[in-house]
């Protein structure tokens, strides 16, 4: 936990740094409607309560840091997790579709790279179309799948995992393909005296050579099918999730639902990624890797 | 004596080219070689002189673009296919997700021995090496020499009779290569094996062989072949005698005649 330790004063700094960044400019970005409402009002508040003022309006710009963790306390702990206002009910609902999605991502990612690096025909045609695939706005994109599932009876869970999937593949396969060619020469020449088939070598030299790299890949996917559950969420007017709560916010100028929800969103993103890292740690453990 | 013994290697104007982006390089030319049962030769000359080529021809990890070589009796492919030989890389090249047993059990897992019988082989040869012990430490966990050793210790786990070793202690420090090659030497006396030996030492050469090969590069090729005249039983200070620095000596004129010391 050394390292732990030593991050714990610059990450602690940085961020009550940008806590006072924030409040700056939340005064400064509030201010004007606070004039607006006080000239309207015939009111001349000092500096001080004006201040106070632009620090709690209702439907802020920009809403003060207090005011998104009141409403981010509020809605986590105060709420039954069953209520459609609960920020752990709609996160779950967005988990849920991040975590398929995600599953299958990896799946179809892995899948992808284990024909590049064996079939010489699939690594020169298939890279060049997976590349495109993601200079594709998932934007454009996330609507239509929604869309066309839709008409053929395909809805909820499914439709918003399948934009997951898509956003989470595309590392997958790239770090594997890396990991999969990974081996030394000499690591290969030795499989080679040996005679051992493609299939030894590929369960015995690549695949575990690969794991590494895997993980760190997996890392991304797991944020990328956040990003694509959320995005999935927008287009359909769904009534839950992460993605619902910001649209509806944004519907209502509920800006302090938007931003504690994006909080939320946060949390869940770095717990997912603190939990694909765990789970790295300790599979490279259990193949003998080196503690740190 | 290569008419006595039947010959575990034969080349015969063996050549091989490499085409490079800067034309071609000549790793090998004529080169014409019998290796018999037992022996243990070592290939010696500065970098480029193709001894490591020759050495991976033999294993059939290169292909020569001339001439013909043989592997106990068969093409070098029939040979590898057959695990004729067991091969060891210039670094241990020891998987670092495997315990040293489970490296040994490597070559094993492939040949699909039983549970028992890799047990059995890697009791004997960590034994042989003497590992005994380390059997579940992870490769990291061991020192460069033990790493080495661990390495042999799977090229031996097959009882190919035939070993290829590529320069096995040139990452390591003197004084554990003194070690080695001592322990080396025992461990061929006891397994009978024949052993094709790469190493740039003149004193290692000379130390560890019946016959030494001495090469010479641009084109890669045998410059001079000596035999050894030292008796098979050999402690270390052998290499303080008149008879070990003469055989030294041989090999300095074979590589000096080779123009191996030109730049």
């Amino acid at each position: 936990m050394e390292s732990f330790r030593d991050k714990l004063v610059p990450v602690t700094s940085i961020l009550a740094g940008v806590v006072v960044l924030w409040y700056v400019f939340a005064v400064i970005l509030n201010a004007p409607f606070q004039r607006d409402l006080d000239t309207r009002a015939n009111e001349t508040p000092g500096a001080v309560e004006f201040i106070g003022k632009t620090l709690a309006q209702p439907k802020p710009t920009l809403p003060a840091p207090h005011q998104v963790a009141v409403n981010f306390f509020e809605n986590t702990f105060l709420r039954p997790i069953t209520s459609s206002r609960s920020l752990v009910y709609n996160a779950w609902v967005t988990l849920s579709s991040t975590l398929l999605g995600f599953a299958f991502g990896t799946a179809l990612g892995i899948i992808i790279a284990v024909g590049i690096v064996h079939v010489t025909t699939l690594d020169r045609s298939l890279m060049p179309w997976i590349i495109a695939s993601q200079t594709i706005p998932i934007l454009a994109v996330a609507p239509m799948i929604i869309v066309v599932l839709a008409a053929i009876g395909i809805t909820g869970l499914i439709p918003k995992a399948m934009i997951s999937t898509y956003l989470s593949f595309f590392p997958v396969t790239v770090g594997m393909v890396k990991g999969l060619r990974s081996p030394e020469i000499m690591h290969l020449d030795l499989m080679h005296t040996y005679n051992a088939s493609a299939s030894q070598t590929f369960w015995k030299l690549r695949v575990p050579a690969s794991v590494p790299f895997l993980f760190t890949s997996m890392k991304v996917a797991v944020a990328a099918s956040l990003v694509g559950a959320i995005v999935g969420e927008l287009p359909t007017g769904a009534v839950a999730g992460i993605g619902a709560k910001l649209l509806a916010g944004a519907y209502y100028s509920q800006s302090i639902d938007i931003w504690s929800a994006l909080v939320a969103g946060s949390i869940v993103a770095a717990l997912l990624v603190m939990a694909v890292g765990i789970a790295g740690r300790i599979v490279d453990r259990a193949m003998g890797g080196r503690p740190a | 004596m290569t008419g006595i013994s039947p010959a575990v290697v034969a080349a015969s104007k063996l050549g091989l080219t490499f085409q490079t982006n800067d034309g071609p390089v000549q790793a090998l030319s004529n080169v014409d070689l019998t290796i018999g049962k037992g022996e243990f030769v070592s290939f010696i000359g500065p970098s480029g002189c193709g001894k490591t080529t020759l050495l991976r021809v033999i294993a059939d990890l290169e292909k020569p673009t001339s001439g013909t070589i043989s592997v106990n009796g068969m093409t070098a492919e029939q040979a590898r296919e057959k695990r004729a030989y067991g091969y060891v890389f210039q670094a241990a090249a020891l998987f670092p997700w495997r315990t040293i047993e489970r490296n040994v059990a490597l070559p094993l897992e492939i040949m699909g021995l039983s549970n028992a019988e890799q047990a059995e082989r890697i009791k004997r040869t960590l034994d042989l090496v003497n590992l005994s012990g380390f059997e579940k430490k992870y490769p990291w966990q061991l020192s460069g020499g033990m790493q080495q050793r661990a390495s042999i210790a799977r090229a031996l786990a097959f009882d190919a009779d035939l070993l290829l070793m590529d320069e096995p202690f040139g990452a390591l420090d003197e004084i554990v290569r003194d070690h080695l090659n001592e322990q080396l030497l025992q461990l061929w006396a006891r397994t009978n094996k024949t052993i094709c030996f790469v190493t740039h030492s003149i004193p290692e050469a000379v130390y560890l062989s019946t016959r030494i090969v001495v090469m010479s590069p641009r084109p890669g090729r045998v410059s001079d072949i000596i035999e050894s005249t030292l008796p098979k039983e050999r402690p270390l200070d052998i290499r303080e005698t008149p008879e070990f620095l003469a055989i030294a000596a041989r090999v300095r004129d074979g590589l000096r005649a080779g123009h191996s010391y030109d730049d």
